[in-house]
């Protein structure tokens, strides 16, 4: 019969590691999903603009980041970026916790990218109309975009972001590969010293999970007021 | 054949069917008529299954046809169902949505089925179709391919649900001439519809349906000459005058 | 980069075949193949399920599949790791475990790309064939089914690329696939991490790229057949 044992798992340091590892990786998410959601309204309203060279950039850009596998755009970052710049930068990127910062930067162009296609979905089902008012009110295409476009846009798309979002969630466990100590691999830190893996992973699966739901709770939430204030 | 007891049907709060009691015997043609959301077509769905009453019996030639003992494809294998869409399989084509059922269901023989299903073609007067598509045919010979795979499984009585409604007024003639033909060949046939000259021409009895309730039923000729209820005099007239 | 390509080509495209077990591009596409042949059974029933009336089918179906949808790919191949030699009593190969993990993995997305499918039948259709009495697995079988999967081949082939991309993850136990065999090669040649880890995107860009773009023609191919044949309805 095999006994478990979640209980030395819940006290002591383990306690404390797996603690640190949530908060790391409730950390390491909300920071990539700001970055992440913040750099695809821009994303979005650049592909949108007409300009040509902005639109080809752009589209090199999601597609690179749609096709390559998270971790591989992890690796380029972690291992490869640094080749490429200075001796000072380097330093000082290595001082200041190197593996999150990598981390970071890779998982939020990851999570733009897909969540800029979400967001442009939103601006072609918006009727021209639309767009057309805003600058023929005198509005400039960045005003326009702003104030009027990418708001009925972004919550059009609401569903799939939050979709990604869960997605970006997940993703932030790549990092566990280059050293971030956050759920995954304090999980598998533990179970590396006390062969408790069962316990060790359950609990890790269990945080996950609290946190998809909880997302998509907010998820739910933000639908129902969004269609109570006349949005669709 | 057919007959209805105390049958009471609601969706929610809503009642769709109010005590209906109504017989239908064999080789006799009705029709159901009334205004739109009158529940005549949850009235003829219940008949197969299709919907589900909550108070009531329905028996189909004498067996109760929601009794536990009852195995509903068996039934429904033996009421043909006509519906207003076609709802034709559109990967098949029309020679296979013919012999789909009798081959599956009845275990038939794929070329007595094919045999059987030419015939029923011709019937319709689609041989030449056979090989085409759904997508390839008109509305109307979408329709009558429809009534000729409801044919397919030799069913004793057919009901037909709106089978016009969707169709441009120009296929309206060729789909009502199948059914009349069926009509005077002795089939068992409920029809909803609106085409009430159809229903002069084979109906034996029309039944006045109005928010569930049979208000009226009467013969064609007096349904139409001396229509009884006050709400079937508004609905005649109104058919008048469309 | 191109020196790399040169020297080390064929290390990353079929690791050290035929004098050794097979390895990087061929070993990735292996076992994204043998993962969606191996889950998409299954996806097909955990699909099904999920469109059941009954709730004793239903409801564990759709327990199971959200609980693995809300799971890192990562922690599930460490489950996989863990679980498999417990279950069976001896170890398995690193591949088979990665290939066992993604089928978990998939047959969950999978299987709501069957959902979808299923669903997207015009009710209609069924009511006729169950007016026929057909019952619900003929109708299924012959009905639903055979036009349901035709339509669901570019979600298919779509799960198919993120199964290419998740085979990445096999580095993490030391599967030699393609992001494993370039970090071998980066260990060897130690001074130009960014060229060959450059390399090793582009490699996938160009394979899951032109997966899409074939995906893109066969979408248009069923947009087209689909609109012709739902004109008349």
């Amino acid at each position: 019969m095999i006994s478990l044992d979640f209980a030395s798992l819940l006290q002591g340091k383990y306690a404390g590691w797996l603690i640190a590892g949530a908060l790391k990786t409730i950390l390491l998410f909300s920071v990539s999903w700001v970055i992440a959601f913040l750099l695809s309204l821009v994303i979005a309203a650049l592909r949108s603009c007409g300009v040509k060279l902005f639109q080809a950039l752009m589209f090199i850009f999601v597609g690179y980041h749609r096709n390559v596998p998270g971790l591989v755009q992890l690796f380029v970052w972690y291992f490869g970026i640094p080749q490429l710049l200075p001796q000072d930068s380097q330093s000082w990127i290595n001082a200041n916790g190197s593996e999150f910062i990598y981390g970071c930067i890779a998982l939020s162009l990851n999570a733009a990218a897909y969540m800029s296609e979400d967001i442009r979905s939103g601006i072609r089902s918006l009727p021209t109309a639309q767009f057309e008012a805003a600058r023929a009110l005198g509005l400039t295409y960045l005003s326009s975009m702003r104030k009027i476009i990418l708001p009925q846009a972004v919550r059009i798309a609401v569903p799939p972001l939050v979709n990604q979002t869960l997605g970006l969630l997940k993703s932030t466990s790549l990092a566990m590969i280059i050293g971030v100590a956050e759920m995954t691999y304090t999980s598998h830190q533990i179970e590396n010293e006390n062969f408790k893996t069962f316990e060790a992973f359950a609990i890790a699966s269990i945080f996950y999970w609290s946190c998809s739901f909880f997302l998509i709770a907010i998820g739910t939430a933000l639908s129902r007021y969004l269609r109570s204030t006349g949005v669709d | 054949m057919i007959s209805f007891e105390n049958v009471d049907k609601w969706y929610g709060n809503y009642q769709a069917l109010n005590q209906i009691n109504e017989t239908v015997g064999k080789g006799e043609v009705v029709v159901i008529c009334g205004p739109s959301g009158s529940g005549k077509s949850t009235l003829i769905r219940t008949i197969n299954r299709l919907e589900p009453i909550n108070a009531g019996r329905i028996t189909v030639n004498g067996i109760d046809i929601h009794d536990k003992s009852v195995n509903v494809n068996r039934l429904r294998s033996e009421i043909g169902f006509v519906f207003q869409q076609f709802n034709l399989f559109p990967h098949l084509s029309v020679l296979r949505n013919i012999m789909l059922a009798p081959m599956d269901v009845h275990h038939v023989s794929k070329i007595e089925a094919k045999e059987h299903a030419i015939l029923l073609l011709e019937k319709v007067g689609l041989a030449n179709k056979a090989e085409a598509f759904p997508a390839q045919l008109s509305g109307g010979q979408q329709q009558r391919v429809a009534i000729a795979r409801a044919l397919a499984m030799n069913p004793p009585v057919m009901l037909f649900d709106e089978p016009t409604s969707s169709l441009d007024p120009e296929m309206v003639t060729e789909v009502l001439q199948v059914m009349k033909q069926l009509a005077h060949e002795g089939m068992t046939m409920i029809c909803v519809t609106h085409e009430m000259g159809f229903a002069r021409e084979v109906a034996d009895r029309i039944l006045f349906l109005d928010e569930g309730v049979v208000l009226e039923r009467a013969t064609p000729e007096n349904f139409f000459t001396q229509p009884q209820h006050k709400r079937a005099k508004k609905f005649i007239a109104d058919i008048r005058h469309a | 980069m191109l020196q790399i390509l040169q020297d080390y080509g064929i290390l990353l495209l079929v690791g050290q075949f035929p004098d050794g077990p097979i390895g990087g591009l061929a070993l990735t596409l292996f076992i994204a193949i043998s993962g969606l042949l191996c889950s998409f059974p299954i996806a097909i029933l955990v699909g099904v399920a999920r469109t059941s009336q009954i709730k004793v089918i239903y409801y564990p179906v759709s327990a199971l599949v959200h609980a693995i949808r809300g799971l890192p790919a990562l922690l599930i191949i460490f489950w996989a790791y863990f679980i498999i030699p417990l279950v069976l009593g001896r170890t398995i190969s690193g591949i088979a475990t990665v290939i066992c993990a993604l089928v978990v993995y998939e047959i969950a997305f999978m299987g709501e790309v069957v959902r979808a499918g299923v669903e997207s039948i015009p009710k209609g259709q069924v009511e006729a064939a169950r007016s026929l009495g057909m019952s619900y697995f003929k109708t299924l079988h012959r009905i639903i089914l055979p036009q349901a999967l035709y339509q669901m081949i570019p979600s298919i082939l779509n799960q198919f690329i993120n199964l290419i991309k998740n085979t990445s993850l096999g580095y993490i136990i030391s599967v030699n696939e393609l992001t494993y065999s370039a970090y071998q090669v980066n260990s060897q040649l130690l001074i130009r991490p960014f060229e060959v880890y450059f390399l090793l995107a582009l490699i996938y860009f160009l394979l899951c790229w032109s997966l899409g773009l074939l995906i893109f023609q066969i979408e248009k191919r069923i947009k087209i057949h689909r609109q012709i044949s739902t004109r008349s309805i």
